[in-house]
């Protein structure tokens, strides 16, 4: 599937992100295509040759143009600054979306080198797809089993860092059905390029299908086969886990990003970071 | 005996690093050999390893970046084919381990040993010349700061020999810069070469800085110093002001890495959240390190090559300084997406858009400089004028990643990477081949080859646009910066342009070295008479080219803003006969910078290997050097006034 990354948004959060770029982009054209033009024809009118223009050997100082030449960048700059204020208020990461549909939760582990999505309310898990319901807001709680990631879908908008024993929020949400790219965009070791993983968002029923399905499915995220996950690798294979231990998530964060040695660990435990 | 070295540390099993370190080693013997052969050493220790004259260093450096820009081109060369190969199932021909160190080794050796290098040594040539003074503050020191650069370059250089460089990415964020994840040396070369030359870098920095403030000629205030004084000042205080934090938080990094101290680890209290604040707390100050030198370059040859003074003098100072204050207070947008909330992304986000307001100002008044003028198309113009179209574009990106929300889709892209590069070649390394135009005739007596000098730029600028263009697109289409190979096939027809962009600059840096072999072997017809080859307005202009080792056998005494090209036209009388020339006492050439230097090359390679009798021997050498430097009493040579007379009989007059 071809795919045109931030320039082809899929959610409202990529949307909104799309048209700041372009306004902003758009107003500081109008001011520097100009000041290209210009500089090139001034350059051009005034070279050493022309007769015609007039040399001014000792003009270096007017008042007026200096007011117009401090003004014009300030006033620019006034615009997008607000802009830029008001953008990070709509588009704050961190803040719910509106919307008519329920929030799904998904927490999110980056590993070395793959995509860990836990469904804590389903109980659910997968590595390298994120199957979502299209039309429902999704609130991720992200962290990192070992170093630095940066979880990215561009067609759905903003990234947020992921870094091991803090927690990071983001909220997403795809308007249609479909398959979006996503990826890490913080540079991570050897397997970097590989931690590449799948959004499908799904028409709602077909959701609740997937997650009816995983739980059918023969894998467990138990100890062992966390370990096993959490071993540095890279690996293309879409893997999905019929049961995930509760509190899987905050133990990875509080713990170092080993799961403790209790089948089910207390979420005292997690908070207590 | 020798720590963690053993054989191992040679990549006699994988032949592009093989290969690579065979080739760095047979150039460098080459070198070697062809001054022995040619009996050079007696005149390259004399007149230049062991010189303290300011503008002897300023060409080293110079010649540093330049063979520095070599090898940070190839690695370009070598990511540019990479990523043309490496589409859909495709692998390309370097394995993630190498390519890492390519990328790492390609940012390290651009921003520190090229473009950082280049601007040390243009301000340390220009500086003292335009403010009229014999030399800088510390001529000493000055020698001990490049010598230690280059023993920073000597030991990343190394590290393609011995052993390997870091894999982390050119400011090697922790976690994955900890030894839990980077248990090789590559991290601690990057760190030890990294300090080492950091220290020569700050007391550079405090060096010309102190040189300004200090030693300007009788009657050069504040307002009648150059536009590029004004700018080499403010860099140098933002100089001082960010390498220690630069070289604290190496400083932390490595007790994390040596001593177990867990800083920035995962475990124990650590936080890498630091790091990367303190990191960018320098970071960003480092990049207007580099471009307001370029700054004020761009000021001189505009206003030299349109026969005019600068125009609006004090916005232009106003501007700088206000960018040198502006810069520390930006570094968070380095980090938008690391989950600030929105009042201190927006607080930073407008922050950086401020710059861009004296910044705009700075193009608005070069082109009222060009306004009125009589335009001579000399090379450092062309320079110029593909900076003032290039570097709006640049400016603009710039302003479009400050928006927080936009930064959110574009941080860490292909985007990103096309603005720091078209910022950092279209302002610095512009700017540095502007400079190397202008005042090699200064440093040699002769004029570089002008066809030549024309054909390199249109090499670059165009170049440059077919090489980052493509990557603006692609960090919208969603490619990340750092991969190694993609899935997406539809990305491969933008880098296989890219990568044709790229080898039409490595034309332009061809035509560099032919221009400089042919402007050598042609320069008998191309000797620059009168000193001032470009009809100039500053005081580096008023002396022959080459200029003599003390520079002025007369102070000059300054009247106003553009010195010389007042002097030169106002009616002359026998001003020049009213001073007598007096003896002067000039410094006596020291060994000390290059042994101090060779000594700090053993410390950093044994601390990189653990070798921790060599790190002692490394250790008390320099302070045995500093010592034997304390007890030296003859420090500086008298040249009595019939020596002045003799060489200085052209200085001052006009063609």
């Amino acid at each position: 599937m071809g795919n045109a990354g931030v320039l082809d948004p899929q959610g409202p959060v990529a949307l909104a992100e799309r048209t700041m770029l372009f306004n902003a982009t758009a107003i500081m054209l109008a001011v520097i295509l100009p000041v290209i033009a210009l500089t090139l024809v001034t350059a051009w009118w005034f070279r050493a040759g022309n007769a015609r223009a007039r040399y001014l050997p000792d003009w270096d100082y007017s008042g007026r143009i200096e007011l117009v030449v401090w003004a014009i960048p300030t006033l620019v700059i006034m615009f997008l600054g607000g802009i830029a204020w008001i953008g990070s208020h709509q588009v704050d990461p961190y803040a719910p979306l509106v919307s008519e549909g329920q929030p799904l939760d998904v927490e999110v582990v980056s590993l070395d080198w793959k995509w860990l999505f836990i469904y804590p309310e389903q109980s659910v898990a997968s590595v390298g797809r994120l199957t979502v319901p299209a039309g429902r807001p999704i609130r991720f709680r992200l962290t990192s089993a070992s170093v630095m990631n940066s979880f990215l879908v561009p067609q759905l908008g903003s990234q947020i860092y992921t870094m091991a024993g803090m927690v990071t929020r983001l909220s997403l949400l795809a308007d249609k059905p479909g398959r979006y790219p996503g990826l890490s965009a913080q540079f991570s070791g050897s397997g970097f390029s590989d931690m590449r993983f799948e959004v499908e968002a799904v028409p709602g029923p077909e959701f609740d299908d997937w997650v009816a399905r995983t739980r059918a499915g023969p894998d467990a995220l138990d100890q062992a086969a966390y370990a096993a996950l959490a071993q540095p690798g890279t690996s293309n294979a879409q893997r999905a886990f019929a049961s995930v231990p509760p509190g899987l998530f905050d133990a990875i964060v509080g713990g170092d990003g080993v799961m403790p040695a209790s089948a089910a660990p207390t979420s005292s435990h997690a908070q207590a970071h | 005996m020798f720590g963690k070295l053993t054989w191992s540390a040679i990549p006699l099993d994988q032949p592009i690093p093989l290969a690579a370190s065979a080739l760095v080693m047979l150039a460098g013997l080459a070198v070697l050999g062809l001054i022995t052969w040619k009996r050079l050493w007696p005149y390259l220790w004399k007149e230049w390893i062991t010189s303290v004259d300011h503008k002897r260093i300023g060409v080293m450096y110079i010649v540093l970046a330049l063979v520095m820009l070599l090898r940070g081109f190839v690695d370009a060369l070598m990511m540019r084919t990479q990523l043309a190969l490496a589409a859909g199932g495709a692998q390309g021909y370097l394995p993630p381990e190498h390519y890492d160190q390519i990328f790492s080794a390609h940012g390290t050796i651009m921003i520190f040993f090229v473009a950082m290098t280049f601007m040390v040594g243009l301000m340390n040539f220009a500086v003292p010349l335009q403010l009229g003074i014999r030399d800088v503050a510390f001529p000493v020191l000055n020698s001990i700061s490049f010598w230690l650069t280059a023993a920073g370059v000597l030991l990343v250089n190394l590290s393609l020999v011995v052993g390997e460089f870091a894999k982390t990415g050119w400011l090697a964020y922790p976690p994955l810069s900890e030894l839990a994840y980077s248990p090789g040396v590559g991290v601690d070369y990057y760190l030890w070469s990294l300090q080492i030359s950091g220290v020569g870098s700050l007391l550079s920095g405090i060096n010309l800085t102190t040189t300004i403030l200090k030693m300007r000629a009788p009657g050069m205030g504040y307002m009648r110093m150059p536009v590029f004084c004004w700018t080499a000042l403010a860099s140098n205080l933002l100089i001082i002001a960010a390498f220690p934090i630069l070289t604290a938080t190496f400083a932390m990094l490595l007790l994390d890495r040596y001593l177990g101290f867990h800083f920035f680890t995962n475990e124990l209290g650590g936080n890498a959240m630091m790091y990367i604040n303190l990191i960018w707390a320098w970071g960003h100050p480092e990049v207007y390190i580099l471009i307001l030198p370029a700054f004020g370059v761009f000021s001189e040859v505009i206003a030299t090559f349109s026969e005019k003074p600068v125009f609006g003098y004090r916005s232009m100072v106003l501007a700088t300084m206000a960018i040198c204050v502006l810069s520390f207070m930006v570094w968070l947008h380095h980090f938008f997406t690391m989950g600030a909330g929105a009042d201190v992304n927006g607080f930073f986000g407008i922050m950086t858009m401020i710059i861009a307001v004296p910044t705009g100002v700075k193009i608005f008044n070069w082109l009222f400089t060009l306004y009125g003028g009589q335009i001579r198309f000399g090379v450092p113009l062309y320079w110029a004028l593909g900076f003032m179209v290039t570097f709006v574009v640049g400016g603009m990106t710039g302003v479009l990643l400050a928006i927080p929300p936009v930064d959110f889709v574009t941080h860490n892209s292909l985007f990103l990477v096309a603005h720091f590069h078209n910022v950092i070649i279209g302002g610095v390394l512009f700017g540095a081949f502007a400079g190397y135009t202008y005042w090699f005739p200064k440093a040699f007596g002769f004029r570089l080859h002008e066809g030549l000098g024309k054909a390199i730029f249109w090499c670059w600028f165009v170049g440059f646009y077919l090489a980052f263009m493509p990557l603006y697109a692609l960090g919208l289409m969603g490619a990340t910066r750092r991969m190694q190979h993609y899935p997406e096939t539809e990305w491969q027809p933008l880098m296989i342009v890219a990568l044709i962009g790229a080898l039409v600059i490595a034309g332009g840096i061809v035509l560099a070295i032919v221009q400089l072999v042919v402007s050598i072997r042609q320069r008998d017809a191309s000797r620059d008479e009168t000193g001032d080859p470009w009809n100039g307005r500053t005081l580096e202009w008023s002396l022959p080219s080459p200029a003599p080792a003390w520079n002025f056998a007369v102070l000059p005494e300054v009247e106003g803003r553009d010195a010389f090209w007042a002097e030169k036209h106002r009616a002359r009388t026998q001003q020049s006969e009213s001073r007598p020339l007096t003896p002067i006492e000039i410094p006596r050439n020291s060994m000390i910078g290059v042994v101090i230097a060779f000594f700090a090359v053993i410390l950093g390679f044994a601390l990189v290997w653990h070798i921790w009798w060599m790190a002692t021997a490394g250790l008390g050498g320099i302070v045995a050097a500093g010592l034997a430097r304390a007890w030296t009493t003859a420090t500086s040579d008298e040249i009595p006034a019939a020596e002045l007379a003799d060489t200085s009989h052209r200085e001052g007059a006009p063609a």
